[in-house]
């Protein structure tokens, strides 16, 4: 039998954590869009993530569109359920207070995971990998291709917010009604095209995180929920609200977890990531990156 | 007044003719499965056997002329719910028997309604602790199982690895009643086969991604891995064995990697992967000679004829219930006392995972040869030996 040197294991679990943490960290980002314009938690996030990976499993596989195709239609079926959720459940409630609207999304979330148990029922689906399955080995440490694509896409979705939200008109928009809703009323920005806008593009980014994470984990149902919560704990020990935060936040989440599952006893790896994210919040209640002088202006 | 009297009377005739009907047109038979939830894997066959099966008696006539009636629940995989049904299906439906629920967790958790109600249940899951009361070290009287235990699966493994030679073995197990229960089982016989285990890894069972615990297993180099999980996490910690090119340390599941699913979703990576499965996974493999060879061909053919989809093994738990009670009800009729008293002394029934064999000290019924070893060969099973 090969021997196995500790410098190998450590850089493999660093791959796997960076794996999962850019996951986590798209999901934080999610939370981060809409927190910031409507400060609600929307905590159906992860069943966007589902939809992603299961929507682009009926339009890859079943349907048989090339991947080119399937994934613009993925995300544009993803983001029209975004879109839903807020013309449906937020938009109607008539005296909308932070805790109703965050209690809407719960309830979406239930009748979203329904939903996908009714249309693809309850067993697990996978997708063929962007590029092959043949993993490349670096030195003794083991990437699959897959991953390469995961922590692509949490970069470009890095990229395409920065510019987003600092060179475009809409994203400074959306900026302002996070930084002052009725400020930005005065000057002439409709708030609730602003809501709906961040509830399309948060359902995008879940719905990308979704489709580059099927094929490592594969998909069902009822995965939304603990991906919910891993990314909502990324986002909290980030910064809620700061999307460099998020990712930071991802990043750490992830590599805890596959350094503690590695190195210490793996039973007990959600408990490390749990005591890390109280401690940081401990020491920082506004989380890393998080400005506690912003966060007393908000509701939540 | 006689018109009083005679309303009263009607209306005492009206409710005493509700009450007694149903308890003479059928058989009243209940049943509790995870059909949704995180273990529908196992209760969504599970409840589609169980109507099949009574269809099929019903449609024979019935069992001594009468019909069957089945109620099945879904407990969402929550004890709580699983509880509160156990409870209705016993005092409200009046169920005869019961047989489910289809996880470990929840028929222990049901157990002691059981107990105490005196009825009997006939549970669809994995865990030895269903029936065996570690207070008196028998069974509960009142408590059956059709699955092999876990410990069984464990002896079949072992017995496999000394015949491969294989003494040096890590473990890697889900973090939920299945593999935590599978887990123990694995370090208790460990020592009786004479095998080392030189890790002891986890995972949760809704983790993406296995391959830290599993580098950390390659840095120990062992002969041979065990995983005991079901659902997707057994996929993906084979993938991640694939990947991580670990070809020579030969990779084990438990009973519960039992659907052909599962090869599927590997992608490839379940290649010589081992696995101790009964003999309703493998029927067309089986010798023709083999005693369960003509039940579990009947049994896959009347399931893909009716449902247009693969056999599940789980499904194969609740056809062994249901036809077990199904034989007691024939025997003795719908008498709670009587049909434990039927169960108890009940062999040589031939059913889909086994044939079983029950005794007042053993309420399962099986040995370790109820498994036969498999291995996946060109994406479908093989017999290993």
């Amino acid at each position: 039998m090969e021997t196995f040197p500790f410098l190998n294991q450590l850089l493999q679990f660093l791959v796997t954590g960076l794996t999962v943490g850019a996951i986590y960290a798209m999901v934080a980002i999610g939370f981060n869009i809409i927190y910031n314009v409507t400060e609600i938690i929307n905590l159906a996030q992860g069943e966007f993530v589902m939809l992603g990976g299961l929507v682009m499993v009926s339009v890859h596989t079943s349907l048989g569109l090339p991947l080119l195709l399937a994934f613009p239609v993925t995300v544009l079926v993803v983001t029209l359920v975004g879109v839903l959720l807020d013309r449906l459940a937020i938009r109607p409630i008539r005296k909308p207070s932070v805790m109703t609207l965050i209690i809407a999304t719960v309830a979406a979330s239930i009748i979203i995971k329904g939903l996908a148990m009714i249309i693809w029922g309850k067993s697990p689906y996978d997708l063929p990998a962007f590029s092959g399955r043949t993993p490349i080995d670096i030195g003794g440490v083991i990437i699959q291709p897959q991953y390469l694509w995961v922590i692509g896409f949490l970069v470009a979705v890095a990229v395409g917010l920065t510019l987003f939200f600092n060179r475009t008109i809409l994203g400074k928009a959306m900026g302002a009604c996070a930084d002052n809703p009725d400020a930005a009323r005065l000057v002439g920005i409709n708030v609730r095209h602003m809501v709906l806008l961040s509830f399309a593009l948060s359902a995008a980014i879940g719905a990308v995180a979704g489709l580059t994470l099927t094929p490592i984990a594969l998909m069902d149902y009822d995965r939304g929920a603990m991906l919910a919560i891993k990314g909502f704990g990324a986002a909290i020990l980030g910064g809620l609200g700061s999307f460099p935060g998020a990712i930071l936040g991802g990043l750490i989440l992830g590599l805890i977890e596959s350094l503690s599952a590695g190195m210490l006893a793996s039973g007990y790896k959600d408990a490390y990531a749990l005591i890390i994210l109280l401690a940081v919040l401990f020491i920082r209640p506004s989380g890393i990156l998080g400005n506690l002088e912003v966060t007393r202006f908000k509701r939540f | 007044m006689v018109k009083k009297v005679a309303m009263v009377f009607l209306v005492c005739l009206a409710i005493c003719g509700w009450a007694i009907q149903p308890a003479l047109a059928e058989y009243t038979v209940g049943a509790i499965f995870s059909v949704t939830g995180g273990a529908s894997f196992l209760g969504d066959p599970e409840k589609k056997t169980a109507e099949m099966v009574v269809e099929k008696i019903n449609k024979a006539g019935g069992i001594n002329g009468q019909q069957v009636k089945l109620i099945v629940y879904d407990d969402e995989s929550d004890a709580t719910k699983c509880n509160l049904l156990a409870k209705k299906l016993i005092t409200q439906d009046k169920a005869v028997a019961v047989i489910g629920p289809s996880v470990s967790g929840l028929s222990l958790a049901v157990v002691p309604v059981f107990e105490k109600e005196q009825t009997p249940l006939i549970s669809c899951a994995a865990s030895y602790k269903i029936v065996h009361d570690e207070k008196t070290g028998k069974p509960y009287p009142w408590i059956f199982k059709t699955p092999q235990s876990d410990s069984l699966a464990v002896e079949a493994i072992y017995t496999q690895m000394q015949k491969m030679g294989i003494s040096k073995i890590a473990i890697i197990s889900v973090t939920e009643a299945f593999g935590a229960s599978g887990r123990e089982e694995l370090l208790r016989l460990a020592p009786t086969y004479k095998i080392e285990i030189v890790a002891d890894e986890k995972y949760g069972p809704k983790d993406t991604d296995m391959m830290a615990q599993l580098t950390k297993i390659k840095g120990f180099a062992p002969q041979a891995i065990i995983n005991w999980s079901v659902g997707p996490s057994q996929v993906t910690v084979v993938r991640n064995w694939r990947d991580l090119g670990m070809e020579k340390i030969t990779f084990f599941q438990s009973h519960g990697f039992g659907s052909r699913k599962n090869i599927e979703l590997a992608a490839g990576a379940a290649e010589g992967v081992f696995c101790p499965l009964g003999a309703c996974n493998i029927a067309e493999l089986l010798p023709a000679d083999h005693p369960q060879k003509q039940v579990t061909m009947e049994y896959m053919n009347d399931y893909k004829a009716k449902y247009n989809e693969p056999l599940s093994s789980f499904g194969g738990h609740a056809w062994d219930a249901m036809n077990l009670l199904a034989d007691a009800l024939k025997a003795v009729g719908p008498d709670k006392a009587k049909i434990r008293a039927y169960l108890e002394t009940k062999k040589g029934f031939v059913g889909q995972h086994g044939v079983f064999n029950f005794s007042a000290d053993d309420h399962n019924g099986l040995t370790k040869e109820a498994f036969q070893m498999v291995v996946v060969k060109g994406k479908d099973w093989a017999l290993a030996n």
